[in-house]
């Protein structure tokens, strides 16, 4: 079977999981609406404060709950064997990576379309700068999270204390995807009079560039020991 | 291999605090005060030192993780852990002189400084490397886990410098490069070779404990699989 054959079966096989269980989705969705209400309640209800942070307050929310997406996605996986199933199935190992951060990022989008809208409304923020750059940052970003999160998911996944460690080992690394992703969102809301927005996009692009290699190709190592 | 080992450690952990020491006895008494800070800036030949080693120590940790992904052999799994481990505490010493130095100079203890910044994430990073190699029991995984998770974070060194700096671009005052006097580039050079060669020690003694847990955990029999069923009446005899 061919790699990208092999690839799309993957994430079509994980959105259908996900889509069984669309109860927890839903659940996890909630989750990020409850946890942008909770900033908004943290800093009390000044409508510019809230305005200026609305990007901040989005890609922690998206954050957050990618960790429990993420510990999740491999879970389902190794709780059952299936992991071993799946690693005798005639592709190679990396097309199972990038199936399953493929998928995590198409859910982290999901949560975002979600999130997005109840953050604008709840701080006032408005998209000044376009939907589609904002589009693009969003999937810049999920991508961010979603390739060293599968990664760290998988190395994970059968130690005990998991799920503290996800996010430990996560939260630090990410930190210039946050940043470019957060700054590159404030900018499409408040306006962008310094031309800045470029630079952060390719941050954020070379970020996803780097590790969506890196980790397909020690992806095998983890998976395989 | 045993006490030889040992023994090169010991040599070179007190020669680099002799070095060390010479070179903060110059850097303290006989170089003349920066211009700027006053005293306050001799903490350069101890901080500008450790800031150098830490970077080369984890350099020395990703390149021994490399190895030890590539070739599976034990004794760089325990050369990648005694520079990951020394090379985060090098880390925090960092950040706590860094503390030390900014209250008098910034009036601050911590400040988004793009290389503050980078010490503090990178010792996060570094750190739970070393939590995550504690919780894993078998041995193979242990190995790729550290290994990996050592490349990982290495990798994100220069993005996380990159994208602070760009992000304090506002606030940074960038210090340029000055001409330091003769008598002031002395001590810091002494310094760094200084806790250069004791941070060499200190790896080779963190790799030489680390080789005898990993034998000795191999050498210990295997648990038996699950307890004998205890018997109530056998007890009350």
């Amino acid at each position: 079977m061919n790699v990208g054959r092999a690839v799309v079966a993957l994430v079509a096989k994980d959105l259908l999981v996900e889509w069984r269980a669309r109860a927890q989705l839903v659940a996890l969705l909630g989750f990020s609406v409850v946890v942008l209400l909770l900033f908004s309640f943290a800093v009390g209800p000044d409508s510019t404060l809230l305005a200026r942070h609305a990007g901040g307050y989005l890609w922690l929310a998206l954050l957050l709950a990618s960790t429990l997406l993420l510990a999740r996605s491999l879970q389902v996986e190794t709780e059952t064997g299936a992991l071993e199933a799946l690693l005798l199935a005639p592709v190679p190992a990396p097309a199972i990576f990038y199936g399953k951060a493929l998928a995590n990022t198409g859910l982290l989008v999901l949560v975002a379309g979600v999130a997005l809208p109840v953050d604008l409304a709840i701080t006032g923020a408005a998209v000044t700068g376009g939907l589609l750059p904002l589009a693009g940052v969003v999937l810049l970003g999920a991508a961010g999270i979603s390739a060293p999160g599968t990664f760290y998911a998988a190395l994970t996944a059968r130690v005990a204390g998991r799920q503290i460690l996800l996010p430990l080992l996560l939260f630090p690394l990410i930190v210039p995807a946050l940043l470019a992703a957060v700054k590159a969102t404030s900018l499409l809301m408040e306006g962008d009079p310094m031309g800045q927005l470029g630079s952060w996009m390719v941050l954020l692009l070379c970020f996803d560039l780097i590790y969506w290699s890196l980790c397909g190709v020690l992806f095998e190592r983890v998976v395989e020991t | 291999m045993t006490s030889r080992s040992y023994t090169v450690a010991l040599a070179f952990t007190l020669l680099g605090v002799a070095i060390t020491a010479i070179g903060h006895a110059i850097g303290l008494f006989v170089a003349p005060a920066e211009a700027m800070m006053g005293d306050v800036g001799r903490i350069l030949y101890v901080h500008v030192p450790t800031a150098w080693n830490a970077m080369l120590v984890f350099l020395f940790g990703f390149g021994a993780a490399v190895a030890s992904l590539w070739t599976g052999r034990r004794r760089w799994d325990a050369w990648t852990t005694a520079a990951v481990e020394v090379g985060t505490v090098l880390t925090l010493l960092l950040l706590v002189q860094g503390s030390l130095w900014a209250k008098p100079t910034w009036g601050v203890y911590w400040t988004w400084d793009p290389r503050l910044t980078t010490s503090a994430v990178l010792g996060a990073a570094f750190g739970v490397v070393l939590l995550l190699r504690r919780l894993i029991d078998q041995p193979a995984r242990r190995q790729v886990a550290t290994a990996v998770a050592t490349i990982v974070a290495f990798v994100d060194v220069p993005i996380v410098y990159m994208s602070v700096r760009w992000w304090n671009s506002l606030h940074q005052t960038q210090s340029t490069p000055k001409t330091i006097d003769k008598m002031m580039a002395v001590p810091l050079w002494v310094s760094a070779v200084g806790i250069l060669v004791l941070s060499i020690g200190l790896v080779i003694a963190r790799w030489r404990t680390e080789t005898a847990r990993l034998a000795a955990e191999e050498r210990a029999p295997d648990l038996p699989d699950a307890p004998a069923p205890l018997h109530l009446d056998q007890e009350s005899r």
